[in-house]
């Protein structure tokens, strides 16, 4: 079985490097490569059992003398990431078939070259080999926003690399510091597990990777950042990012932080609880009066990223399975309503909301798609949407009560500046710049569909993800709550 | 047996929303008229058929398991169905006034171009409503719950080129939203009490509780937030009047008939968990005997037809609010079913009235239609007589048994709920005399187009009309010879019945009521038909109960400056100010700074070889030092 694990990383990068030299037919090579990964992480899910052992584990000394081993698996967390990275990227593939970009090899080869990245990240079980795949999804995102981005890329991507990699050197600081501590002088993650640290260490190694996760989901006040990156990319990267490159924050804490370092989490949970709502609160509240729809998106992102870090301080399986789910959910709403946008700025040439107006009435079938996307992202039950934001608010309302009501908010201030969006762009009266607004069609439409199919579904019959990472939820929260009451 | 078959009756409405929905572009009108209507009255087969197997049932509650929906450690939800006495009345009134409010719309939206959609939507809303009143535990309500705030919010702005109402039909969303928000709260306070969502796990570890239980009144607070954000009570009632821009069988159909009596099938639910809290029991009379008051105020001087019937059934919900208040939770869940008859049918006429007149809706510019629509006049008539509670006329009854319970309770409270059932009696007659009596105020032209409507839209309208005038027939008090059927029928739901008068002082308080009731109607005759009184034009100067009657108390106006302007100023000062100067500036200053700190830096980098070799050997000097002394 171990193969599959292989085969699994190794399929985007050869992927990348078939593509970078296929010329013209960059794009379909792509989609295959991409869509040989997502049946490849459906066999895994097959092939999965459901508890909480790592399973397709492979394990090969790297650097010996460092203690560095190329040693990956997937338990029920990484499952939901992985799948989450394979079922997106053919999508967001798919939803750039209509571009003519220029050096397009070059564009697809970097999106398969970050997929092995993003792999990575969501399977490495020695810390050496998180930071390299940690690093290895920022580059090619780099270069896909900052050669084929906005007129202001240049410095927002200046900011954005600089923003993340300062946050990453925390995160190496901290790998360092705990590879040192440890007696067997490796990298392995069972053994910074294992590792008895006091709890003023345990707050300093808690802040060095909370930085770097914090900063990538973003958590208030490590934001700023986000909205003109997500603004200036070009839609893939957007996608890219907000679908599944921040999950890489979020799966980080629950990784790296909760189990490594329990009394950091004790000490200093309650802090990124709050950093988390208020983020909800006060990105959600920016939201309501953005001009622009896709910075619009950007800060509802926020929000909704908060919710999830709120959930996963709250320390409890409603929590941590919510934030599991809602992984998935928000990627797929996230990339569908991005490019909703993308295929409105490519005709109309603007995403400014009120320039915009009456597209319903000429595109009907894009406004049962954009709504059932804005729906999904408000929680509305039947949607995948709501079954996240449930479980999350009830994680956080075991917590503290005055945590939940503040935290769900979110449901009553979503539902503004979403359906403000949504009016905005879609109702009222159509006028001259929209009234040749021609409905999705082709691969528009294949995407569009595919991604409210996945909207309704998952909310109707969530059982499947949830089941696939609640045995792994419940043995990380038995892990850190015996480590907390063993040294009481 | 057939009671295991209740999945049917939300699934036959689901697969009718499918059908109209994709097929709206394919199908003809008449079959999407068909397939929509038909569904409903399948569903409403089943439902009778249903609701006589239960009857027949020595067990009166069934749970019906479909799947295991969300679980997550401790909990549990599965989608699983409840069906006993309280869930199979609400089936049938939701599947028999939406069959007729379907059939009823095949003639109304017969020219709209959104045909097909209206019949998909319509759909969906039933299908809906029924989840919410056939969940077996709170989580399935709210998927119903939420479910029909959505369709009301494609309803309310179906004609959502025009802007006004697109965002009438967000501020109907957002305000549940609040209310939703508190239902959440309660239902996760729920959980962590009983350790369960399930109602049937619920209420019989609540029966051995105390009254007075913190939890319990903090849980009963949030899910009367909830309802009164889906059941228009104050202080989240607005969006209900603004609601009316949606179709008017919508209008009929989910705001007035069964949309908004959620809440009180909600709490009458809940009712073991509210009779346990008492404090909030006095909370949710108050609130609604205010909230009718204040529907009723406003309602006195409206010149929109609709929006007299959006204020009334503002007004009307509070009466029920206020029965669920004092125990009477089978007084309010019978005037849920004889509104639902009367309201329906008078938002069915107005619309009827609405269709003849081409879309007008001002009623100074009616008058006289009683020749030209006949029928749709007689059963308005019918309609006004149940709302302003005559007998024999099916709202006496539900209204004077909410009273006379209001009266054992505190008999400031009747005095006020009688003045505001004069107040009724009032308003509907005025609007009734308005648009009926006198001599027509509209154009010439229009007046030759005036004709009734055809059969599709009548025939709800008698058998509407027959039901307002007769549905009283379900709870006929004692002291009138009767055995009240409906109290009796849902004992098993609803454990506590509260104290009712003695019969001598029902009778004085019936008699009260509807000599004053009669005294209103008399009032507005002669004020409306004899003197042919014609509400003033807008700009008109009015008495200052008047102005603020009319201008609805300003509460848009008042929500507006202290919740949305602050709440705007908040996000530009956020956004402007602490975004892109405070924190980004904060950030741009540290990349600033670095950027100094490397010109420093750079000076170091000289290129002179034996500095570096000093450099290193101070770097190894100390590393050294460090060890040594670190051991």
């Amino acid at each position: 079985m171990e193969q599959l694990l292989l085969l699994l990383l190794f399929i985007p990068l050869v992927g990348a490097v078939i593509t970078a030299l296929s010329g013209k037919a960059a794009k379909t090579v792509a989609l295959i490569s991409s869509l040989a990964s997502l049946v490849l992480a459906l066999i895994l899910v097959f092939n999965f059992v459901s508890d909480s052992s790592s399973q397709f584990v492979v394990n090969y000394p790297w650097i010996e003398n460092l203690g560095i081993n190329f040693h990956a698996g997937i338990d029920g967390i990484s499952m939901i990431t992985v799948l989450l990275t394979n079922l997106l990227i053919p999508i967001i593939i798919l939803a750039s078939f209509k571009h003519e970009y220029k050096n397009a090899h070059g564009f697809f080869a970097l999106i398969l070259f970050m997929q092995t990245g993003l792999l990575i990240v969501f399977t490495a079980m020695d810390a050496f080999l998180f930071y390299i795949g940690w690093e290895a999804a920022l580059i090619p995102i780099y270069f896909i926003c900052a050669i084929w981005g906005g007129r202001d890329r240049i410095r927002v991507n200046m900011k954005f690399f600089v923003y993340t990699v300062g946050g990453s050197l925390f995160m190496l600081l901290g790998i360092i510091y705990l590879y040192l501590q440890n007696p067997a002088h490796n990298f392995d993650i069972q053994a910074f597990y294992n590792l008895q640290l006091d709890s003023a260490q345990q707050g300093w190694v808690f802040w060095a990777f909370f930085i770097a996760f914090a900063i990538k989901m973003p958590i208030f006040p490590f934001h700023t950042w986000q909205p003109d990156t997500y603004t200036e990319a070009p839609a893939p990267g957007t996608m890219l990012l907000a679908g599944i490159m921040l999950k890489m924050g979020i799966y980080g804490v629950i990784r790296w932080i909760l189990p490594v370092v329990p009394f950091g989490v004790q000490e200093w949970g309650t802090t990124a609880l709050i950093l988390s709502i208020i983020g909800i609160v006060y990105a959600s509240i920016i939201a309501f009066k953005q001009r622009n729809a896709k910075r619009l998106v950007a800060y509802s992102s926020i929000a909704h990223v908060g919710l999830i870090a709120a959930g996963i301080f709250a320390l409890n399986t409603q929590g941590l399975q919510g934030a599991m789910v809602q992984m998935l959910s928000h990627g797929i709403n996230v990339v569908g309503l991005f490019f909703i946008l993308d295929i409105i700025s490519s005709r109309l040439k603007t995403n400014t909301i009120e320039e915009l107006g009456g597209i319903a009435k000429v595109a009907p079938k894009l406004a049962i798609v954009f709504a059932i996307l804005v729906f999904g992202t408000i929680a509305l039950p039947g949607t995948n949407g709501f079954i996240g934001e449930f479980l999350l608010l009830m994680g956080v309302y075991q917590y503290n009560i005055w945590a939940a009501a503040i935290a769900g908010l979110t449901i009553i201030f979503g539902a503004v500046y979403m359906l403000r969006m949504y009016q905005g762009i879609m109702l009222g009266k159509t006028n001259d710049l929209t009234i040749g607004f021609k409905d999705i069609n082709g691969t528009e439409k294949i995407t569009l569909y595919i991604l409210c199919a996945l909207v309704i579904a998952l909310g109707v019959y969530p059982k499947p993800i949830l089941s696939l990472s609640e045995a792994s939820v419940q043995h990380l929260l038995e892990q850190v709550n015996q480590k907390l009451i063993s040294v009481k | 047996m057939i009671i295991d078959l209740v999945w049917l009756v939300p699934l036959i409405p689901l697969l009718g929303f499918l059908i109209t929905g994709l097929g709206r572009n394919v199908l003809s009108k008449n079959l999407i008229g068909f397939i929509g209507s038909g569904v409903i009255f399948l569903s409403f087969v089943l439902s009778v058929a249903i609701f006589f197997a239960l009857g027949a049932d020595a067990n009166k509650s069934h749970e019906v398991f479909l799947f295991d929906w969300i679980s997550a450690g401790r909990l549990h939800i599965p989608l699983s169905f409840l069906v006993d006495p309280l869930s199979s009345m609400m089936l049938l009134i939701i599947t028999g006034v939406g069959f007729l409010i379907h059939v009823y719309s095949a003639g109304y939206m017969h020219d709209d171009d959104g045909f097909g959609k209206f019949f998909s939507y319509l759909n969906l809303f039933i299908f809906f409503m029924l989840l919410l009143v056939l969940g077996s535990n709170y989580i399935v309500m709210f998927i119903g719950w939420e479910g029909v705030g959505l369709c009301s919010y494609l309803l309310i702005g179906f004609w959502f080129t025009n802007d006004s109402y697109a965002s009438a039909a967000k501020k109907a969303f957002v305000m549940n939203r609040i209310g939703d928000l508190g239902f959440l709260i309660g239902v996760f306070l729920i959980f962590t009490t009983f350790g369960s969502v399930e109602f049937s796990k619920i209420f019989p570890q609540a029966a051995n509780m105390m009254p007075g239980h913190s939890s319990i009144v903090l849980i009963t607070l949030c899910l009367f937030i909830g309802a009164c954000g889906k059941s228009a009570q104050i202080p989240l009632f607005t969006w209900l009047p603004d609601a009316m821009a949606g179709p008017t069988p919508v209008s009929a159909l989910i705001h007035a008939a069964t949309m908004v009596t959620a809440g009180v099938y909600m709490i009458a639910r809940s009712n073991v968990l509210f009779d346990l809290a008492p404090v909030i029991q006095q909370l949710i009379a108050i609130i609604g005997l205010a909230t009718a008051l204040l529907g009723a105020l406003i309602a006195l001087t409206q010149t929109d037809i609709k929006k007299v019937l959006a204020y009334s059934t503002v007004s009307q919900l509070g009466y029920m609010f206020l029965g669920l208040g004092v125990g009477a939770y089978d007084g309010a869940f019978f005037h849920v079913i004889t509104h639902a008859f009367f309201k329906a049918l008078l938002f069915l006429g107005a619309g009827s009235v609405i269709h003849a007149m081409h879309h007008a809706q001002d009623m100074r510019h009616m008058g006289g239609l009683k020749k030209k629509l006949p029928v749709t006049f007689i059963t308005m008539l019918i309609g006004t007589l149940a709302i302003a509670g005559l007998p024999p006329f099916s709202g006496f009854f539900s209204k004077d048994e909410i009273l006379a319970h209001v009266y054992e309770h505190n008999k400031l409270m009747w005095v006020i709920g009688v003045f505001t059932a004069f107040l009724t009696a009032f308003y509907m007659f005025r609007m009734l005399f308005l648009t009926f009596y006198g001599t027509y105020r509209g154009t010439h032209h229009a007046e030759e187009k005036i004709h009734e409507s055809p059969k599709s839209m009548t025939i709800p309208l008698i058998v509407l009309a027959v039901l307002s005038a007769i549905g009283g027939v379900l709870g006929i008090p004692e002291s009138l010879g009767g055995h009240h059927w409906l109290s009796k029928w849902l004992s098993p739901v609803i454990l506590h019945h509260a104290e009712a008068a003695d019969h001598s002082t029902e009778y004085m308080l019936m008699g009260i009521t509807v000599a004053g009731v009669l005294v209103s109607i008399f009032i507005a005759y002669a004020k409306y038909v004899k003197k042919a009184h014609v509400p003033v034009p807008d700009e008109a100067q009015r008495s200052l109960l008047g102005t603020l009657s009319y201008n609805k108390f300003y509460v848009d106006e008042v929500y507006d400056a202290i919740i949305r302007k602050p709440l705007d100023a908040f996000s530009t000062f956020f956004y402007k100010i602490l975004d892109t100067k405070v924190i980004d500036g904060i950030v741009n200053g540290l990349g600033w700074s670095t950027n100094e700190a490397s010109k420093g830096l750079r000076l170091v980098q000289s290129g002179n070889v034996g500095f570096y070799i000093l450099m290193m050997v101070v770097g190894i000097v100390s590393m050294l030092l460090y060890t040594y002394l670190s051991i």
